[in-house]
């Protein structure tokens, strides 16, 4: 019986990383859900976005190093940040007036903008492609670690290593800030009241005096900061590859709908459940249980419930399920 | 009428007696297709074994040598066999270099190789399949099999007393075929593998499957993936979490970007990729240089000897028939014998011609073995202070 080191694995190769995941999962999925609400499509070309997103903060972060600016322990690409923020909100607001106003203004049915969003998707795939290129770039610096699993293994004797990633740290505390600023502007601002009047009935806010076009900007300007700020904690978390995150694109779907479009407080419990289900359910608790087991009972097999091929299948699964029997997810969005 | 084709037999004729005194090899590779980048250096090679011979003048009595193409497409099992085809019924081609990629490989060989009694020696083909296939003896390849770097991997990890690890592969045929036959030979050496599961690329997150292999354990963790894709995120995920420390390595993940990426972080690890230290090597390359295209491009090397062996063979046996040379293709190959190197081919022909014997070494180090495939060199490195280096050969 050993139940610390068993809570230690436990932490370590579940509980923090599918944190870390969710929250990515969560702002993404957040960008998501507030388009849905207040311009209602689904905007396929978020992951894209959020891939320009991170590549206009690696430029710059680029820039900085090559400057000599550092933050310390902390990443330089966190003083990039707004700068890739801003030039992901001119493409985001760039791309209305070129391509969504003119459906907008046609009252195009939904199903023609989601066809649209595909389109730019594309189109920002290529321009990402185009600045940066297909590969790799690797743009964290400063601590790698809060605490190693060796330091951890060090300090404490004990069997099991626990490590905490800086980028993880930094992704937890940057999605509760967000998140808790969002809210804040959507519940107590003017801008955000008259956002989620016109996300409720459109023409009633607009009967009472509420201009859809800056309502609209404010939308993309939001978004711009939430896919920039997912993309570049995923990319320091992982690595940047503008493929991964058009991978990306399904279970952040995956969680607005799970959690119900249009909701943000829905995005959020649907990041996490999409992050937890996919890392407990392929888990192979045969560690955990090892040291729980009472001497001579320690199990033998994996004790895994599914193999980690079936990952996206659990994610996949839920959302089916979840879309039979609450079709408007768990935290009544809007149906789909 | 008549006449026309009076005229046109005669013609036939003399082109016909004409080709008795100049033979015509078939390079059989993936022109295009996925892999279109390696086959102009390929061709490369085995066109420098042939004019090589050429020049020596000792080639049967003085029978030149020329070269036909054929597009097999690397995936495209049709091409390669309508190429095929039209090399040995229309080109009438006395020996074929190719094919290229193992699936067209075997398709050519068991449709027009077999049935019309060709001769046919892949540089580059490297599945298993391929040792067990029923062949007559027409098949040979210049390049190891996937199994054999099975094997080579236990043997590493049993000199290095390991006999526990976890396996993860990138889920493809390349992938699986070497995870299954790695974790085959390294059960019958008494390993134990406590987990072979395969990780997609390019996903977005790789805790799942690092926990998996983490809670499975194991001293080594087996990354048979590529080093450009889920490789990568599974090595970051693994020395993350701390979950394992020491990783081998097999021939995806050997590369200048592994070292540069993981270098300082995954000391003590290990791997293998094809090579040898062979001056046959260093020779090829002075000679491809000089001959101007790149011939430390992959399977280069290989497609110079197995155009050369098909050659020695028919020297050897004194015909181009390939149901005569076929039978020595494997003497010629293999030792006893006067050993060969790329540039000495003249001298090979002179002793051949005499009823010498010869060892043919040439830029990959051949020495085949079992079913007429290349044993397989390959070398051993290891990370040390950050540096990848060369342990020994193998």
């Amino acid at each position: 019986m050993d139940p610390i080191n068993a809570i230690v694995a436990l932490l370590n190769f579940v509980i923090i990383p599918a944190t870390a995941y969710g929250a990515q999962l969560a702002l993404g999925a957040l960008g998501v859900t507030l388009i849905y609400g207040i311009l209602r499509f689904s905007n396929f070309a978020h992951g894209d976005t959020m891939a320009f997103g991170a590549m206009c903060t690696i430029l710059v972060t680029w820039l900085f190093q090559g400057w000599g600016l550092s933050l310390g322990v902390l990443p330089t690409a966190l003083l990039a940040l707004p700068f890739g923020i801003a030039g992901t909100a001119l493409l985001l607001i760039g791309t209305d007036r070129a391509v969504y106003r003119f459906y907008r203004k046609q009252k195009a049915a939904p199903v023609i903008l989601v066809i649209v969003s595909m389109g730019v998707m594309f189109i920002m795939n290529g321009l990402v492609r185009f600045i940066i290129g297909v590969d790799d770039q690797n743009f964290l610096d400063g601590e790698r670690f809060i605490i190693s699993a060796r330091t951890f293994r060090e300090m404490t004797g004990l069997q099991e290593g626990l490590a905490f990633k800086t980028s993880q740290g930094l992704t937890i505390v940057t999605a509760v800030m967000v998140v808790a600023a969002l809210f804040w502007f959507l519940n107590r601002t003017r801008t955000g009241k008259s956002m989620r009047a016109f996300s409720d009935n459109e023409d009633l806010a607009l009967l009472s005096g509420i201009n859809p076009e800056k309502v609209v900007t404010y939308t993309w300007i939001i978004v711009a900061g939430l896919a920039t700020i997912a993309g570049v904690l995923y990319g320091l978390d992982k690595s940047f590859k503008p493929f991964t995150y058009f991978q990306l694109l399904l279970p952040i779907f995956a969680s607005a709908i799970v959690g119900g479009l249009g909701s943000p407080l829905g995005a959020i419990a649907g990041g996490f459940v999409i992050a937890f289900s996919e890392i407990t359910v392929t888990y192979a608790f045969k560690k955990v249980l090892g040291y729980l087991a009472p001497g001579g009972w320690e199990p033998d097999s994996l004790v895994q419930l599914l193999s980690t091929d079936y990952k996206f299948a659990v994610s996949f699964g839920i959302l089916i399920i979840v879309l039979l029997f609450k079709p408007t997810g768990l935290f009544k969005g809007k149906s789909v | 009428m008549k006449k026309l084709l009076l005229a046109t037999a005669a013609a036939a004729l003399t082109t016909g007696a004409a080709g008795a005194e100049d033979i015509k090899l078939g390079i059989l590779l993936g022109f295009t297709g996925p892999l279109e980048t390696l086959a102009p250096d390929m061709a490369a090679g085995a066109n420098l074994a042939i004019s090589e011979v050429n020049d020596s003048g000792l080639f049967l009595d003085g029978t030149t040598v020329s070269s036909v193409n054929g597009d097999t497409g690397c995936i495209d099992a049709g091409l390669a066999v309508a190429s095929a085809e039209r090399l040995i019924t229309s080109d009438k081609v006395s020996g074929i270099v190719g094919g290229m990629c193992s699936g067209e490989t075997t398709a050519s060989l068991q449709n027009a190789a077999i049935p019309n009694g060709m001769v046919m020696i892949s540089p580059s083909a490297t599945s298993p399949a391929l040792s067990t296939v029923e062949d007559n003896g027409l098949f040979f390849r210049t390049s190891p099999s996937d199994a054999r770097q099975g094997q080579v991997m236990a043997d590493i990890l049993m000199d290095r007393g390991i006999n526990e690890v976890a396996v993860t592969y990138t889920n493809n045929d390349y992938g699986k075929g070497l995870a299954d036959s790695f974790q085959a030979a390294y059960e019958a050496a008494g390993g134990k593998v406590t987990l072979n599961a395969a990780h997609e690329d390019g996903k977005a997150d790789y805790s799942a499957e690092v926990g998996a292999l983490a809670s499975a354990g194991g001293d080594v963790l087996v990354v048979a993936g590529y080093v450009d894709q889920g490789g990568a995120g599974i090595i970051n995920g693994a020395l993350d979490t701390g979950a394992f420390d020491t990783f081998m390595f097999p021939d995806g993940m050997v590369s200048d970007s592994l070292e540069a990426n993981f270098g300082d972080m995954v000391e003590g690890s290990f791997g293998q990729h094809p090579g040898n230290d062979s001056e046959g090597g260093t020779k090829f390359t002075e000679l491809g240089t000089a001959a101007g295209f790149s011939p430390t491009n992959a399977f280069s090397p290989e497609s110079y000897d197995a155009a050369a062996l098909i050659l020695l063979a028919m020297q050897a046996a004194g015909s181009t028939d390939p149901q005569v040379y076929k039978d020595k293709v494997m003497d010629v190959a293999n030792a006893p014998g006067e050993p060969i190197l790329p540039g000495e081919l003249a001298k090979a022909l002179e002793i051949l011609q005499g009823g010498g014997d010869v060892d043919f070494i040439g830029a990959s180090a051949v020495e085949l073995i079992g079913p007429g495939e290349s044993a397989g060199n390959y070398r051993e490195i290891e990370f040390k202070d950050g540096k990848m280096s060369t342990v020994g050969y193998r």
